[in-house]
């Protein structure tokens, strides 16, 4: 998909040897300031004493040091990223550049060293918290009172950041499939340290045989763990994996669909089975993914597919949680008249629908005539009113104001109760909605309707002079992902229990669409895979995910993530291909016409010309 | 043939204190093929805009079939059968050319979310005559935009591919006027004779009445009926190609007037 290759393997390309020390020393020094920005602030942010408790390795590694460690590593590696062009000369790969990565790496642990001695001189705890003693303490790799433990801890910082970083760069020099064995080892020795409880929730006997007993792998395991990666990376596992997914990406016959249903089928089959051999821990985060993914389909449609920035989405959860609760829940507000009925939730399902499509209709009418950036605006807006009506003492007679509405009844559907100590009922009802959601998503997208919304994405003015009538068209997108929205608060409303305004704020808003940007926007795929990565592994707002410990950085890490997704790779996770295009049409343009796919000549195609 | 189809009366629009169009009359008669020409800045795209509803006059009337367009919004004005290209190129670049062409017919398709959802045979057959007559409409362009084209982005198009695709895209929207806004600006000698045959055959072979806007003055003498020269928003001349290109006044607004009698 792009132009530039990291491994020359064109033959256009020349490569010229330099020695080891000829760098560009500017990069050099750029990239190794910002690590030692990056190891300070995550510093000083605190990350490294509020997860030192959470130890990832007995007793080598915590996740608190695992949050500096990465940095020299990943920048180690970044710092020897070189662009390659057709037919440009590039720098051949040598100890050049673990020299570079070594300098990076060592200009890195300065800037940590410099800290150290910082906070051990003065005194700067007003304005930052965690300018701290105990910051010092894990900085000095708790070296307690001894002589000498401010240099012990510059020191090992010192090694330990330049030695990483070479070894990150380092990466560049291996052969591929080594390369890619020991990325493997390292996230699978990672992943099932930091997703510890996890696995225990899954397999139970594995607790005793390979973590500590105060959490963490044992020494030993995590090298057997990192070995078996490595040679099942090495003896070509993932390439297997690979030639299956290319054979089915690149099969256009008939045969495509069979192939596609039994994927489908055995995917619903997993997620049906799995919740039931796993524990409860598994089973509530299931539900919140499935929780998430609901509102960030509803979304994908709204923003990925019809280009309609809504900023207040999350008032249409709102909607859809107050009015399950309201129609089914005793404890209600006392104005409502006592015809007002109380009903099972399935049969407060449908009015739920209908109240959302109504309030998108009244919502959307005055917002969905302004475009870009006044349109995001003005939804922000909406989503906080929403939420302020339902807090107000004016509406209080109805929805509680502050109080919310308790005693929401579990979904009864008779062979199966959905409340919330049964997190695998609520999943297996998310289940059932995400699939009408995806089913609807994957329709639209196909019909008059998704190509209308495509053209008035791509440009309203041309869209609508095409014979459009956008605002129409738009406004279907707004209520249908109103309507999926609503879904999930009734699922919400029931999970719960009692539904309150701090269950909507703004944030969520922000997360949703943080899913649907992460994991590729206008791909269903692709928003799956964010809720699972985002929702699953860091959390929602409130609802823990597998990184509880993260916590109160939670925020920050959502932050980050963003702003390297946007500027690494914008169309995200799981890209759709056509914005992926709209994003790097230039790189797109180049692939083609070296491809020999753009026409140049504007002479008739010969009789059966292919590409 | 005399039968009115498109009658513009005094037609004004200022933008602040300048006229872009000043009091014009104009008219096309059904089957006709009229040439807007006159100098950069005359008022020919303003007046295109006006026609196809994307500005709104300050004063005067645009009567499409006696029906009045002013007030009407850019897609209602193409339903009621005027559709238009534009000078600057605008497709929708990451959408293939296939669907270029098959989401122009919106306005002449009627399938909802039901349709969509439930797959009816509705939907299926709408779906299967959009896509037919898409391809009819640009298998009028001969191969170039059929066969593996179909399938790809209109951005890879070359210069000239991209002018036909949206010609292509105009024609789908099933109007009876087509406002053709420089079909051959920076199209090669021999590209732009062979577009002058077809918009020749768009109006033989499609029944299509077509305003076009060019200044490719042999392909204005090749296909129009009628000429209309515009020069500050004001109509300068009307007539057959020859009188309009021999009207003094024309020869003005293009080169000047000459040096003697200049006072």
């Amino acid at each position: 998909m792009s132009a530039t290759l990291d491994q020359p393997d064109s033959t256009t390309t020349t490569l010229v040897s330099k020695g080891a020390f000829d760098l560009d020393w500017r990069r050099v020094f750029n990239t190794g300031g910002l690590l030692a920005l990056g190891l300070c602030f995550i510093s000083l942010a605190g990350m490294p004493i509020g997860l030192n408790g959470r130890k990832l390795i007995e007793p080598v590694l915590s996740l608190g040091y695992l949050s500096l460690l990465w940095l020299p590593l990943v920048i180690g590696w970044t710092v020897g990223n070189q662009t390659v062009l057709e037919g440009m000369a590039a720098t051949k790969r040598g100890p050049r550049d673990i020299v570079a990565g070594a300098a990076v790496g060592l200009i890195g642990g300065a800037g940590l060293a410099l800290l150290i001695l910082l906070v051990n001189n003065f005194d700067l705890r007003d304005p930052l918290v965690n300018w701290s003693p105990q910051l010092l303490e894990v900085l000095e790799f708790d070296a307690g009172d001894k002589v000498g433990r401010t240099g012990f801890g510059i020191g090992l910082w010192l090694i330990a950041s330049t030695t990483l970083a070479a070894f990150g760069a380092s990466l560049h020099l291996m052969p591929n499939n080594i390369r890619k064995a020991v990325i493997a080892a390292t996230l699978t020795v990672i992943s099932f340290a930091v997703f510890e409880t996890f696995v225990i929730d899954v397999v139970d006997f594995l607790d005793d045989l390979i973590y500590a007993k105060r959490g963490g792998l044992k020494v030993w395991s995590s090298i057997a763990l990192g070995v078996i990666a490595f040679t099942a990376s090495l003896s070509g596992a993932g390439r297997q994996v690979g030639a299956y997914k290319q054979a089915y990406q690149a099969n256009t016959g008939p045969s495509k669909r069979t192939q596609t249903t039994t994927l489908v089928l055995v995917s619903v089959a997993l997620l049906i089975v799995i919740p039931m051999i796993t524990g409860k821990i598994t089973q509530e985060l299931f539900a919140n993914i499935g929780i998430f993914l609901l509102l960030a389909l509803g979304l994908n449609i709204v923003v990925g597919l019809a280009g309609i920035l809504d900023l207040g989405y999350v008032a249409f959860f709102a909607v859809g949680g107050y009015t399950t609760a309201v129609l089914t829940s005793p404890n209600r507000g006392d104005s409502w008249p006592d015809w007002f009925p109380l009903m099972p939730w399935w049969g407060a399902l449908p009015i739920t629908i209908v109240v959302a499509g109504v309030v998108g209709l009244f919502i959307g009418a005055p917002v969905i005539r302004m475009r870009g950036d006044y349109l995001a605006i003005v939804t922000l807006g909406f989503g906080e009113i929403i939420r302020i009506l339902f807090l107000s003492d004016w509406l209080g007679g109805y929805f509680n104001g502050a109080q919310g509405i308790t005693n929401v009844p579990p979904a009864d559907f008779g062979f199966m109760e959905v409340k919330g100590t049964d997190p695998r009922a609520v999943f297996y009802l998310v289940l059932v909605f995400a699939a009408i959601s995806i089913y609807v998503s994957w329709r639209l997208e196909r019909s008059r309707l998704g190509r209308a919304w495509m053209a008035i994405r791509e440009d309203e003015s041309v869209a609508e002079a095409m014979g459009i009538n956008t605002v129409n068209m738009k406004l279907m997108a707004f209520v249908v992902g109103a309507i999926l929205a609503s879904f999930s608060g009734a699922i919400f409303a029931a999970k719960v229990g009692s539904i309150f305004p701090t269950s909507f704020l703004i944030l969520i808003s922000i997360i949703i669409l943080v899913v649907v940007i992460v994991g590729g926007m206008g791909n269903i795929m692709g928003v799956i895979v964010g809720a699972v990565v985002l929702i699953g592994v860091l959390g929602g707002p409130k609802q823990p995910g597998l990184l509880a410990e993260l916590g109160q950085y939670k925020l920050l890490i959502y932050g980050a993530l963003l702003i390297w997704m946007m500027l690494q790779r914008p169309e995200g996770l799981v890209p759709n291909a056509r914005r992926s295009r709209e994003l790097h049409q230039d790189e797109f343009l180049q692939d083609a016409w070296l491809k020999g796919e753009v026409d140049t000549d504007d002479e008739d195609l010969p009789e059966g010309a292919q590409a | 043939m005399n039968h009115r189809m498109l009658d513009i009366q005094n037609l004004s629009v200022t933008f602040g204190g300048l006229d872009a169009l000043k009091d014009l009359n104009f008219h096309v008669d059904e089957g006709e093929i009229v040439g807007v020409i006159g100098p950069n800045g005359a008022g020919k795209t303003t007046f295109f805009n006006m026609i196809s509803g994307m500005v709104s006059p300050s004063s005067g009337d645009i009567l499409f079939e006696g029906e009045s367009m002013v007030g009407l919004d850019p897609n209602q004005v193409t339903e009621r059968g005027i559709s238009r290209t534009f000078q600057n190129v605008r497709l929708f670049a990451n959408m293939t050319i296939l669907e270029n062409v098959m989401v122009a017919q919106h306005c002449r398709t009627k399938q909802g979310i039901f349709g969509s959802l439930m797959n009816t045979a509705g939907f299926r057959n709408e779906e299967r005559e959009i896509r037919e007559h898409a391809e009819k409409v640009l298998g009028f362009f001969g191969t170039r935009l059929t066969g593996y084209r179909l399938e790809q982005p209109a951005a890879v198009l070359s210069y000239a591919n991209r002018r036909r695709l949206e010609i292509a895209r105009a024609m789908a929207t099933k109007p009876r006027l087509l406002l053709l806004d420089e079909p051959v600006a920076g199209m090669n000698p021999k590209e732009s004779a062979e577009l002058t045959e077809l918009i020749g055959k768009l109006r033989t072979e499609w029944g299509f009445t077509i305003v076009m806007i060019e200044h490719d003055m042999n392909v204005v003498r090749d296909v129009s009926d009628r000429v209309v020269c515009l020069d500050h928003g004001e109509t300068l001349a009307q007539g057959s190609f020859e009188e309009v290109s021999n009207n003094p006044d024309v020869i003005e607004a293009y080169l000047g007037r000459p040096l003697e009698k200049r006072a």
